[in-house]
């Protein structure tokens, strides 16, 4: 990245070029993102390398209006003859769609003034053969762990940063800089008697390589995950209470953020749609969104639009303070944009979380399987089972059975279902293990009571 | 025969191509490929009446990748210069850890796929903007007419325009221009508070006449509105195991999730699928034989050679029951030293090969589809799906209904809420007791994701009876 500062300046004055000669093409509004990066992946198996892959890469997006009609472009030729043409091509694709009177840039007063430095950025270069070396040592560890560990899909090192440029023609520009290190393991391990195979895997992601995990430690614990799959077996189907995991957990809470778009909530497409202000879990359920945590993984100084991200309280006690809205999806709902803008180049825009989580209670995972007598703790979801208009769920799971308290087998090949809306009702205990490893986090979570299906 | 891409599409010369290949081709390596896309992608969506968003993507770029044993090397670049493909170059034959030295490769010959599947004129695919938005518009007043509890229609039409090229160690040189379209319809019903959603849509490697000829969008229409409707009066669904038939077509996504993932050759080498050393061996019933086949013309998961430049057919995977074949790309068929079946893919110049399905279907039986129906006492009947995924090593996975209605006393009554199915790869298919003489293609919509790259692929089937599966209603008993 060491012509990072060279081409970033380049860069922003390719925005504004951009931004005034869209204005000359007729279009009344515009705003342009660039995206640079890096990226070094590799990928070893069974001690040996398998796979490198190395790349940089840039792209633009130009989204222009032309009174209340809008379109979005992108290239990643930025050639000025190319560009050229772009700026011409988009602003003929908007005349060609219908005026839409809600659209348009959020107000020239509301874009971001100050732009803290949130600490995303780390200019730890690590050379191919230190990514191996890492890959290999966490491989190494998994494959010692124990015995049953008799394969491997190998562990995955990827380093990658890059810049954002954002300019809008009311006359915003900000930029920032990020860089991301993450390691993953993934074992095999095979059931002595039976042959039957098992995987699963580990990881762990930072900003800061020197945040990350150790290798040995992402190692041996994909080697804990995988051997205690060993041995599932299907249960009968019954009602019972549920226990997610903080990853699964955290996958409902990811799901909670799919029904909380604006996009979503004004289209009815959401069974969130008229629950604003209403009650949508027990008073101990409360979610923040916060754009503006240190060195945090969905972190930003501003959001998609420009404007500035902030903490947001999402759910409060229980009732639900906040959904997630761009300028666009809120002036659709009458709500302010809560800058949760996403703009990922050349996509339409959208909103997403920054940093989203459930704020932690105060029981151990342990404790909260020792309320259980007898139910299921999920540590596995797989499928697309769920229906965001009505909220109806229903997924493959594994995990384990909770028998008196206690872990007594695994399982596999079940189902769990219920509906949404009721699952967040019906949480009944929020852990105290809160712990980042992505833009979604979430503690230990019991949910009263779900339909297992298995046999 | 398809058309021939010529190499200053990519704005580079044979002799750039040549010098790349040299450079990355050391002796330690086995085989080394540049890979040139150039893709248009556009797309226009409609929602409340109005169509109001239009996007377009350029993007064009080169992947240099270098194979050494189980290894691969690979790099990708947004730049087509000299410089960049050197630069690309050297990185891909890092693996090789040798010294560059330049090595001679055979000159490429210049040449043309052998299938000619998807014949779709530049012209007759791009059309304009305002025939698209006539389009989406006509869809919207359809599925409202259909039903006043037709609240909302969200409609999208896309269009992919790709050309590629694979120049060789080997000593090939070939390209082929890729179309792809696709049409999406979905609808909300709104009755007393109940809110329910219905989705349909359709495409391939077509022309915009295929939507607007038999006014096919006007069908989608009415498709996506008729199963929002009937989710209105869904019940609940049941949980537990229970007989299954599966409609022809799109719950083909069985064989894509239960068996087509595990037959494919890398999990296979690294034997971490749950199908490896089954080859040859009973892993379905007598009346079941899959295929994949990337020759159809005009299909979604079509290709007149795969990212590789290897022609595509159709591969014999399960015959009368018995696992006959793998799916692969060129590294694996090499490494496990088995043909090579033209389904090594790539979502893009910035992604790795890897083998991947194509059209993956189960041949027609020869029990009548009522019959099949009539044969079960209480089980589920389900038409339509949405997605499914699938654990390869344990085999277990799952794909979820989104329309279904339960089967009491050989009739099929009710319509029941989604829900997700759930079996185990290697046993599923030993379950089919009954095979339809209907097999159908699905309308195709699928993609396929592995590794992070999105494929588009199609499936089919005939009406099939799966004696027992779990299903992960909310009712029990």
């Amino acid at each position: 990245m060491s012509n990072m500062l060279t081409e970033s300046d380049g860069y922003r004055q390719l925005a504004s070029d951009l931004l005034a000669k869209a204005k000359r093409s007729g279009a009344t509004e515009a705003d342009v993102v660039i995206a640079n990066g890096e990226n070094l992946s590799v990928q070893v198996r069974l001690g040996a390398v398998d796979r490198l892959t190395k790349a940089r890469e840039k792209r633009l997006g130009l989204r222009v209006f032309v009174g209340k009609r809008s379109a979005s472009t992108s290239t990643s030729d930025f050639s000025p003859d190319s560009l050229n043409q772009l700026v011409e091509q988009t602003c003929t694709l908007a005349k060609a769609v219908v005026e839409d009177r809600w659209s348009g840039l959020p107000a020239a007063k509301e874009m971001a003034k100050e732009l803290p430095d949130l600490d995303l950025y780390d200019s730890t270069e690590l050379d191919t053969d230190r990514q191996i070396e890492l890959a290999k040592r966490a491989e190494a560890a998994a494959l010692a762990a124990d015995e049953r560990i008799t394969n491997s899909e190998g562990a995955d090192f990827d380093s990658s940063s890059g810049g954002i440029i954002l300019g809008n023609s009311h006359g915003f520009i900000g930029e920032y800089k990020s860089s991301s290190f993450s390691l993953s393991v993934s074992p095999i391990a095979a059931d002595p008697q039976t042959g039957a195979m098992q995987r699963d895997a580990w990881y762990a992601v930072q900003r800061k390589f020197a945040k990350l995990d150790a290798p040995e430690a992402v190692g041996l614990e994909a080697a804990r995950r995988t051997i205690r799959r060993l041995g599932a077996r299907k249960v009968g189907t019954k009602r019972v209470p549920v226990v997610f995991d903080q990853e699964m957990a955290g996958s409902l809470l990811g799901n909670l953020c799919g029904a909380l778009s604006g996009y979503a909530l004004y289209k009815g497409a959401s069974f969130l749609t008229g629950q604003l202000g209403k009650q949508l879990a027990p008073d101990y359920v409360t979610v923040y969104d916060d754009g503006r945590m240190v060195g945090g993984l969905g972190s930003r100084p501003f959001d998609g639009e420009g404007l500035m991200t902030r903490k947001n309280v999402i759910v409060e006690k229980g009732w639900l303070k906040s959904y997630l809205l761009d300028s666009y999806s809120g002036r659709k709902l009458g709500l302010p944009s809560t800058g949760n803008a996403s703009r990922s180049v050349g996509e339409s825009p959208s909103v997403g979380p920054t940093n989203f989580y459930l704020v932690p209670g105060s029981k151990t995972a342990e404790e909260i399987i020792g309320t259980v007598k007898e139910g299921l703790y999920v540590t596995e979801l797989i499928g697309f089972g769920i229906n965001m208009v009505t909220g109806d769920y229903s997924r493959g799971a594994g995990g384990f059975w909770i028998e008196n308290g206690e872990l007594a087998y695994p399982v596999e090949e079940i189902t769990i279902a219920g509906n949404l809306k009721q699952m967040f009702q019906d949480i009944e205990v929020v852990g105290n293990d809160l712990v980042f490893r992505g833009r979604i986090a979430s503690p230990t979570l019991k949910i009263g009571e779900m339909m297992v299906a298995g046999n | 025969m398809a058309q021939l891409v010529p190499l200053d599409s990519f704005g580079v010369t044979e002799r750039e191509v040549c010098a790349a290949l040299a450079r990355v081709k050391v002796r330690e390596i086995d085989y080394a490929d540049l890979y040139f896309e150039s893709s248009v992608n556009e797309s226009i969506s409609m929602e409340e009446s109005l169509v109001k968003r239009a996007t377009k993507s350029i993007s064009q770029g080169v992947g240099v990748r270098a194979t050494a044993g189980e290894k691969t090397g690979f790099a990708y670049s947004d730049e087509l210069t000299r410089r960049d493909l050197e630069l690309a170059a050297d990185t891909a034959r890092y693996i090789a850890r040798s010294p560059g030295g330049v090595q001679s490769v055979p000159a490429p010959v210049h040449a043309r796929p052998a299938h000619d599947l998807y014949p779709v004129p530049q012209a007759a695919f791009e059309v304009a903007t305002a025939d698209r938005v006539t389009l989406l518009n006509q869809i919207d007043a359809e599925a409202r007419k259909y039903d006043p509890r037709i609240k909302n229609v969200m409609a999208s039409f896309n269009i992919e325009f790709k050309l590629v090229m694979v120049a060789t160690s080997e000593g090939t040189m070939i390209g082929d221009v890729q179309p792809l379209s696709r049409l999406q319809v979905t609808c909300i019903a709104e009755e007393n508070g109940n809110r329910q959603v219905g989705s349909f849509g359709g495409g391939g490697r077509v022309g915009f006449e295929f939507y607007t000829g038999a006014n096919r969008h006007l069908e989608y229409a009415r498709e996506a509105a008729r199963t929002a409707i009937l989710n209105l009066s869904a019940v609940e669904a049941p949980a537990g195991v229970m007989p299954v038939v599966l409609g022809g077509g799109w719950p083909g996504i069985l064989l894509h999730e239960a068996i087509g993932h595990g037959l494919e050759a890398d999990f296979n080498r690294k034997k971490s699928s749950a199908f490896s050393n089954l080859l040859g061996k009973r892993v379905a019933s007598e009346v079941c034989t899959i295929v994949d086949d990337g020759t159809l013309p005009g299909r979604r998961g079509s290709l007149n050679m795969d990212d590789e430049g290897t022609p595509t057919r159709r591969t014999m995977l399960i015959e009368r029951g018995v696992l006959r074949g793998y799916i692969t790309d060129k590294l694996n068929a090499r490494l496990m030293g088995i043909p090579v079946t033209g389904n090594g893919r790539r979502e893009s110049y910035q992604s790795v090969v890897l083998p991947r399905m194509t059209n993956t279907f189960m041949l027609a039986g020869e029990s009548d589809p009522e019959d099949i129906i009539r044969s079960v006492d209480k089980g589920l009947y389900a038409v339509s799906f949405g997605g499914g995924q699938v654990d390869i090593t344990n085999g277990k996975f799952v794909f979820s209904a989104s329309e279904a209605y339960l089967i009491e006393g050989g009739k099929v009554t009710r319509p029941v809420k989604g829900a997700t199915l759930i079996g185990s790869g290697p046993e599923i298919l030993t379950k089919v007791s009954m095979v339809g003489h209907d097999l159908q293609l699905d309308e195709g919509i699928g993609t396929c994701g592995k590794e992070g790259q999105s494929v588009p692929v199609g499936v089919g089937l005939p009406t099939i009876r799966i004696d027992e599966i779990t299903v992960g209603g909310t009712q029990s008993g």
